[in-house]
């Protein structure tokens, strides 16, 4: 590991105005778990910016009508424990606490996910069916971008140089709604996925008909991706339409475009894809039942 | 029949052996005060890294060390130049030998890169950043070449050669033919063809498995001191120090003497610390600098470059006739040795047909190159893959005659008298008890329901070896004894070694205090492996606590003014054969001074009264379908440890056996890209199951006593890895109906075979 300087700016203004100084080639330390490895297996940095004591990146707070904020260096165990989070959006819980280990909860946070940008990410799928913004600071003030548009490569984000992730809005649930987080992994735990999904469905009053529809699927492309035809295969659909559920599967297996590596080949991430789907379907409907 | 029956004392009323004593190593590893290799610091202590080979196969053209050795805080930069030269010549390892001139060429490459991570270059500096530093500065020109990555791309005639004169030896001949096959080896017992012939139906299959990591917790590690005076003092982590010394030794080309090695706490093993790595490094790197030098593999260097066990390819061929009875088998076993000759088709070639009695049996054994890491020992080294095999094929000829599987292993069960292909007839083993206790247990008779779901049975062999031990032991005026002996502790040995001793004086474990020695201080021991530690170490203890006793009895009998022949000894009390006088071992322990003096005992033993060990496994598990994914529901390991000195290890060696074994069987596999690069070589990528995806092993203890050991031990270490493979595919094919015949059975693979059987996959 090379020698680098080491700042923790207590605003987003110094932050920013650190970021604009370094000359690039700078580390954004929030639960560090991605970072400290990539610094270990001989990624060079010259300043390492610690996000932690900026209040906005570390706020998780929530308002009936603003939504959810999280910031982005809060660990994963604090989302997860957090009450609104633990009721109103458990596709949250499903995916931050399947992160790693327990000891990787404590320090990965949402916002590292983002940033690091692995197509495997396990919280973008549910974060982009949930309809949420990434909130971004820069020189220029602060923009805000679908988490849907965050990704453009593996590793890549639309992030600008000086540019810096603050926080992710979730919007609130609104009434007979249900979202639902899962992967595939060869094992239980610590592992990487091979595939992942996340839904979110809006049912009518009577809870019999799907009216609004999100599918995301996850390391089968080189980034997340929002599945738009998955979503418009179910609208209008009854809950129990299991033509529409797979014409939505069918959808994510052609929106798949994955490589084969020594976690799965490009036939069996496109297979889950379809078979992960369904799943989160039905996970979706099934909460927005007991909404 | 040569049965050995002497050495079993047949005791029935153990005092201490078979009880669950506190472990004598329990609090250091509890609080952390343990010391291990990487816990080493030193005044004036340097650091080192390797320099590894990016390719897997490639010819060194220029090393140019001028940069790392320019850079501030490098204080010595090495090659295999520094190396003295070696002649070829076999060294036994205990478990496995190495030729002196290929295990010098591992430890720096000689030439060529045989793997991806091969050392190349070593360098020691002020500190690991520094030295990671320069190792990037050194430049390496290499000429790629072609690798070799199975045996059965390796044995095809014009396959690029790995060593260039390497000639393969058939059947104890050289053949003079330039080949990437090593050796050839046969066993022959009975007319296989005429076996064969004789057959009501023969199943035949191949099996394809992958090179598999032992996985243990803790790296290599190795620090050297080269002194002024030439002595040389290495600390590591190993299973054998003198082992180390010995390899040490001839690779720096200086006496033994001038060597020794400390045993720091070892973080597990399985086979693979055995084989030395960074201990020349090391010390050269001293010899330069004056300094001592610590050197710590990475997890990305334990995978890339230390030992992993072979793969293998697999034919196998079984015949049973009208009655059901086996009667002729067949195996075609290639196994793969990495970059340097030395594999682990004989000992699988010993296991492979070993729980059945079959009159006609041929096994063909081929050890071959491929650039992957020179393969190691891991747990009862090469049964695993020949039991995936064979256990695969008794499936499905039990499921073809339509007898229940542990019936039929009943029905053709090896037991005392039968031969083995391989030579050795055995003396009493305990396979048909254990076979007994699981067609008995609760589990087996417990009915399994539920869709996709499937039970497995499989048994497994491990012969276990004896070799050398030493121990010695000094009594304390308190009436304990401190014992020293030379096996390092890796599953609990301290304590069951004690515990023999103890059983042999009549005093409690807590009352012995056993050390682990480097090697100056213990007589010569062999390796912590081959499961030999309890059964011969625990020996050594046996006989030095007889050592004691007898100069025990001397004293007493001085005290009385009697015959020591007049001196009886019985659970801990000495007295005079008429009983008007006794004195118990505390008393009398806190009498030597006047008696003569302090008493020591010593013993050192080589037994040949090795007991075989056999198990076999129960498992249950469910397929999910629609992602291939395997989940274990309920597991039953049988194993026959002769007697269990310490039943609480012997029951966390079953445990530790059938994880590692489910782990070899489900998910793990060196992954390697189509130049030879290995793609896997971190613990996210290298599934070895965690807790999450195991149930609570469950573990039957069978005791049939071993005839060739006072307490009747068999090893029991290493036997449980050997059914797990086999019998969760056949619980796979009892689910889903599919035959898996290539390890590992990922989720993938499994679903490829459900795809294979269904046509299509199921979702056009």
């Amino acid at each position: 590991m090379n020698a680098f300087d080491y700042e923790a700016p207590q605003s987003v203004d110094e932050a920013i105005s650190l970021l604009s100084a370094g000359n690039g080639n700078v580390g954004m330390l929030a639960g560090g778990t991605d970072l400290i490895a990539q610094l270990k297996e001989g990624r060079k940095i010259d300043l390492m910016l610690d996000l932690k004591q900026i209040p906005e990146a570390t706020a998780l707070s929530f308002d009936e009508d603003s939504g959810l904020s999280i910031g982005a260096a809060t660990p994963c165990s604090k989302i997860y424990s957090y009450d609104v989070v633990k009721s109103r959006y458990p596709a949250l819980v499903d995916c931050t606490s399947l992160i790693g280990s327990i000891q990787i909860q404590n320090r990965g946070t949402v916002g590292g996910n983002f940033c690091n940008a692995s197509p495997a990410a396990d919280t973008p799928p549910a974060v982009i069916v949930l309809g949420s913004t990434c909130r971004i600071a820069g020189a220029n003030g602060t923009r805000e971008v679908a988490a849907e548009d965050f990704f453009t490569g593996p590793g890549q984000s639309v992030l600008q140089p000086g540019e810096f992730l603050v926080s992710i809005q979730v919007p609130t649930p609104v009434a007979n709604s249900g979202a639902f987080f899962l992967r595939f992994i060869p094992r239980n735990e610590m592992d990487i996925a091979v595939a992942n999904a996340a839904a979110s469905v809006v049912l009518d009053s009577d809870k019999t008909t799907i009216q609004e529809a999100r599918v995301a699927i996850g390391a089968v492309a080189p980034t997340p991706l929002l599945v738009a035809d998955a979503g418009a295969a179910l609208v209008g659909k009854a809950v129990d339409d299991e033509d529409a559920i797979e014409a939505a599967c069918a959808a994510s297996r052609a929106a798949a475009r994955p490589i084969s590596d020594m976690r799965g080949t490009i036939e069996q991430r496109i297979h889950l894809s379809g078979v992960l789907t369904r799943r989160a379907i039905q996970g979706a409907i099934q909460r927005a039942k007991e909404s | 029949m040569a049965t050995k029956t002497e050495d079993y004392l047949g005791i029935t009323d153990y005092k201490v052996i078979g009880t669950r004593p506190i472990r004598h190593d329990g609090v250091d590893k509890v609080v952390g005060r343990a010391r291990y290799g990487a816990d080493i610091d030193m005044a004036g202590m340097l650091h080192g890294a390797v320099v590894r080979s990016p390719h897997a196969h490639a010819r060194i053209k220029s090393i140019d060390t001028s940069k790392a050795e320019a850079l501030s805080g490098v204080k010595a930069v090495i090659t295999v130049e520094d190396l003295p030269l070696q002649e070829d010549k076999i060294e036994d390892l205990g478990e496995g030998a190495a030729n002196l001139r290929h295990l010098r060429a591992n430890v720096l490459a000689d030439g060529k890169v045989l793997y991806h991570g091969h050392a190349v270059a070593a360098v020691a500096a002020t500190d690991i950043h520094t030295a990671q530093e320069a190792v990037d500065l050194i430049d390496v020109e290499y000429e790629v070449l072609q690798p070799v990555l199975t045996v059965q791309e390796a044995m095809e005639e014009d396959a690029p050669l790995l060593l260039e004169d390497q000639t393969t030896e058939s059947l104890g001949e050289d053949t003079g033919e330039k080949s990437n096959v090593c050796t050839h080896f046969r066993h022959e017992l009975g007319d296989v063809e005429k076996g064969f012939a004789e057959a009501e139906f023969v199943i035949e299959r191949e099996f394809d498995t992958a090179t598999v990591h032992q996985g243990y917790i803790e790296p290599q590690n190795a620090t050297a001191l080269w002194g002024a005076d030439d002595q040389i003092t290495v600390w590591c982590s190993t299973q054998g120090a003198f082992t180390v010394r010995e390899q040490t030794a001839q690779i720096l080309d200086v006496p033994v003497s001038q060597v020794k090695v400390v045993p720091m706490e070892i973080g597990g093993g399985f086979g693979g610390k055995i084989r030395i790595y960074l201990e020349p490094l090391a010390a050269i790197l001293s010899r330069q600098t004056g300094r001592p030098v610590k050197m710590v593999m990475s997890r990305t260097e334990v995978l890339q470059a230390t030992g992993p066990t072979a793969g293998s390819f697999i034919k196998c061929k079984m015949g049973v006739d009208k009655a059901g009875k086996l009667v002729a088998a067949y195996a075609y076993m290639a196994y793969e040795s990495g970059g340097f000759p030395g594999s682990w088709a004989a000992p699988g070639a010993m296991c492979i047909f070993a729980p059945y009695n079959i009159p006609n049996v041929l096994i063909d054994g081929y050890e071959v190159l491929v650039n992957k890491p020179q393969t190691m020992a891991y747990r009862a080294p090469g049964a695993t893959n020949a039991a995936f095999a064979s256990e695969t094929i008794i499936d499905e000829i039990c499921e073809q005659l339509v007898v229940d599987p542990l019936e039929f292993r009943l029905n053709n069960s090896a037991r005392e008298g039968t031969r083995r292909a391989d030579g050795p007839v055995f003396p009493r083993i305990g396979n048909e008890e254990c076979v007994k206790t699981a067609l008995s247990s609760e589990h087996y008779a417990t009915q399994l329901s539920g869709k996709n779901r499937g039970r497995g049975i499989a048994s497994g062999f491990w012969f276990n070896v004896g070799l050398k031990s030493s121990a010695a032991a000094s009594v304390n005026s308190d009436g304990t004894v401190s014992l020293v002996e030379g096996s390092t502790d890796i599953g609990g040995t301290r304590t069951s070694i004690a515990m023999q001793l103890a059983e042999v004086l009549g005093i409690r474990a807590e009352d012995v205090k056993p050390q682990v020695a480097d090697t100056d201080s213990i007589g010569e021991t062999d390796v912590t492996g081959g499961s030999r530690t309890t059964f011969a170490t625990g020996w050594a203890a046996y006989q030095c606590a007889l050592d004691i006793k007898e100069q025990l009895i001397e004293r007493a009998a001085k005290l009385w003014e009697i015959s020591a022949d007049d001196v009886v000894f019985d659970d801990g009390t000495f007295s005079s054969s008429d009983s008007s006088k006794t004195i118990s071992f505390k008393e009398l322990a806190g009498m030597l001074d006047e008696t003569g003096g302090p008493v020591m005992g010593r013993a050192t033993v080589n037994p040949s009264g090795v007991g075989g060990a056999f198990a076999v496994m129960v498992v249950d598990i469910e397929v999910d379908t629609e992602t291939g994914k395997v989940e274990i529901l309920r597991v039953s390991m049988i194993q026959d440890a002769g007697k269990a000195v310490y039943p609480s290890y012997v029951e966390g060696q079953m445990q530790g056996g059938v994880a590692q074994g489910i782990g070899w069987a489900l998910n793990e596999e060196y992954a390697y890209n189509g130049d030879g690069l290995l793609a896997n070589a971190s613990l996210l990528d290298y599934r070895m199951p965690t807790c999450l995806d195991l149930p609570m092993i469950e573990t039957h203890i069978v005791e049939v006593p071993n005839p060739g050991h006072p307490y009747g031990v068999r090893g029991v270490g290493e036997v449980p890895i050997v059914p797990p493979a086999a019998a969760v595919a056949n619980a796979i094919y009892d689910a889903v109906g599919v035959r898996m015949t290539n390890l590992p059975m990922s989720p993938g693979e499994v679903l490829k075979a459900l795809w294979t059987k269904n046509g299509g996959n199921g979702t056009a």
